[in-house]
């Protein structure tokens, strides 16, 4: 398996689609948690997030602030590279080609879910490497104190942002693996993620008392709690604690096996071609 | 020994399509061996059926010798169904990415990219390649292995007069380096030079199966007659105009040799002058094209 996680890593990092967007994610997490908040205090203007304070964007807020992306948009794009790693294999015709070497099938799956959880980790990493970065600045331009999050709360925070990620990372590939596509699954993927995701909260959940209870089984609401109970934002779209934090990072985790476990048996039973 | 290939009543049905039926194919050791078929006759179901990448409806694949399973596919290189590759990838990169996954060296990839003639393009993406390079970089992976057992899938495709010849030298020479190898292709011309023995599949069924010497087996007729047009008119109504073919000013005749006199006869009584009425081999893409009829016959 290990041969099989090198070769998906060596695919994984000269796609150039991988670094578009990671790029994406950054960019995204930067403007939206920390330039657009701070522009409106340092301006007094208002747009997304302008009700922030000063405090909610230094480094003590680390963690939550690097955790609010996870339920939705981040989440978005690394179901994008769940889908694009496993997908690409059917879109380019290409299972055939590395099968014909003679890797099982699930050797070659687990590899590409071992690259994805790493793939989770590193963008989990870079997220919360540029909110350091940036929340650094404002505390210096702001001549605020810098108080860092304990060493416990950070490693916390890593694992349950991994932990999500990786968990759409698999929702990802398990879409590619049952539509054998990339489009597909991925205009599914964020279907349900930006849209139907919201009209549940928004608008069903409060008319409809069993679809409140639904939406605490499912995979989006409990990473918006995973997320609150660290301290995101509330106001980020997705966050919300519905459920304790300790229960949504289970239901978090059972999803992720879940959804590697139905993507492994199903590219196990059907034929290739 | 244990035979190369080796399947068992092997069939695949798709709902109510049947792809392939009660297929027994033997593929001797050392042998080059021309899966022949028209389009959609079953010859790259049966080669998936063959890597595990398509499962049987019913009946039984050995490899080697060795049954379904992991690990089946040691000494076994394949190219199916046209050369995939990942396209942002140079084809040197390509090779090694599949190079870990087969377990062997860096140095197979440069070795495998100079006998496919690629080295020089190695580095340039693969999705800048011909449609002839992409194929030669199929081959190419199917030899990382250095397999002992070869399946190529109508590997000639896409290539021009001199890659085919170039391709025929390649699988005549790894035959002759003691490689076993199973060539499919819907052109027999295409492969006959370098097989040993060819099976001729259609509608799923295995309908011939023999030396290419074997499978030419009765000739036709060569006429000479003036005037031509007539004397083909007047043929192709009395056999059938299918049979007839004008080949280099006179005409080419699928037919029994000893319906020479006959013939004759008959194109003197029409009022043309037969100058010349001989037998003749019979073309190889006749003889399969008449193999395919009959057999399609004899299934319907
Ligand atoms: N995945 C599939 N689903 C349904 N029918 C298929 C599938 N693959 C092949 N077939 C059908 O099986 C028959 C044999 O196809 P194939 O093995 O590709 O023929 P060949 O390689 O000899 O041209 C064709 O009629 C084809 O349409
Ligand atoms: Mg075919």
């Amino acid at each position: 398996m290990s041969r099989s996680f090198r070769a998906e890593t060596v695919k994984l990092v000269r796609r150039p689609a991988s670094w578009l967007l990671l790029a994406i994610t950054l960019v995204l997490s930067l403007i939206f948690t920390y330039v657009f908040p701070y522009a409106s205090i340092a301006g007094g203007t208002t747009g997304p997030n302008a009700d922030r304070t000063l405090p909610m964007l230094l480094p003590d807020r680390l963690v939550g602030n690097s955790l609010g992306g996870l339920p939705v948009f981040l989440g978005s794009i690394v179901l994008i590279l769940g889908v694009l790693t496993v997908g690409g294999e059917y879109g380019w015709g290409t299972w055939k080609t590395v099968l014909s070497q003679g890797p099982s099938r699930l050797e070659v799956y687990a590899g590409k879910l071992l690259t994805l959880a790493a793939a989770a980790l590193v963008v989990v990493l870079a997220v919360f490497a540029v909110g350091a970065v940036s929340s650094a600045l404002i505390a210096v331009a702001e001549s605020q104190p810098v108080h860092w999050p304990s060493a416990g709360d950070l490693l916390t925070g890593i694992g349950a942002g991994w932990l999500m990620a990786t968990m759409w990372a698999m929702l990802g590939a398990v879409l590619a693996v049952a539509l054998r596509a990339v489009a597909l699954p991925v205009g599914l993927g964020l279907v349900w993620m930006l849209a139907v995701q919201n009209l549940l909260a928004a608008i069903a959940a409060p008319l409809l008392d069993w679809v409140a209870q639904l939406q605490k089984g499912l995979p989006g609401p409990n990473a918006g709690s995973l997320a609150a109970a660290l301290g995101a934002p509330g106001d980020t779209p997705g966050v919300a604690a519905s459920v304790g934090g300790g229960q949504a990072a289970l239901v978090v985790a059972g999803y992720l096996i879940a959804f590697a476990a139905v993507g492994g048996l199903l590219l196990q039973r059907r034929d290739i071609g | 020994m244990n035979l190369p290939v080796h399947t068992e009543r092997l069939t695949k049905r798709y709902g109510g399509l049947t792809a392939v039926q009660d297929l027994d194919l033997t593929v001797r050791a050392g042998e080059v061996y021309g899966f022949l078929g028209p389009n959609g006759a079953g010859k790259t179901t049966t080669l998936r059926m063959l890597l595990g990448l398509v499962r049987p409806t019913s009946g039984t694949v050995r490899l080697l010798g060795r049954p379904p399973g992991a690990g089946r596919l040691g000494g076994v290189g394949a190219l199916i169904e046209g050369p995939a590759f990942y396209p942002y990838l140079s084809g040197r990169d390509n090779l090694r990415v599949l190079a870990r996954y087969a377990g062997v060296g860096a140095d197979r990839v440069s070795l495998v990219l100079d006998l496919v003639d690629l080295t020089e393009r190695a580095g340039d993406r693969y999705a800048g390649y011909s449609l002839g390079m992409k194929q030669r970089l199929g081959v190419a992976a199917a030899l990382l292995k250095d397999p002992r057992l070869l399946i190529l899938d109508e590997p000639t495709n896409g290539l021009d007069p001199a890659g085919m010849a170039d391709m025929r030298t390649l699988i005549r020479r790894l035959g002759a380096g003691g490689c076993t190898v199973l060539v499919s292709s819907h052109l027999l011309g295409e492969v006959e030079q370098v097989c040993d023995r060819v099976g001729v599949i259609s509608r799923g069924r295995l309908i011939a199966e023999g030396s290419v010497a074997d499978l030419r087996g009765a000739t036709g007729l060569r006429v000479l007659a003036d005037p031509l047009e007539v004397a083909a008119a007047r043929v192709g109504a009395l056999v059938g105009e299918e049979r007839v073919r004008v080949v280099d000013g006179g005409l080419d005749l699928s037919i029994e040799p000893d319906r020479a006199a006959w013939l004759n006869a008959e194109l003197v009584d029409a009022g043309v002058a037969v100058r010349e009425l001989r037998p003749r081999e019979r073309d190889l893409e006749q003889v399969f094209f008449d193999l395919i009829e009959k057999g399609t016959a004899d299934v319907a």
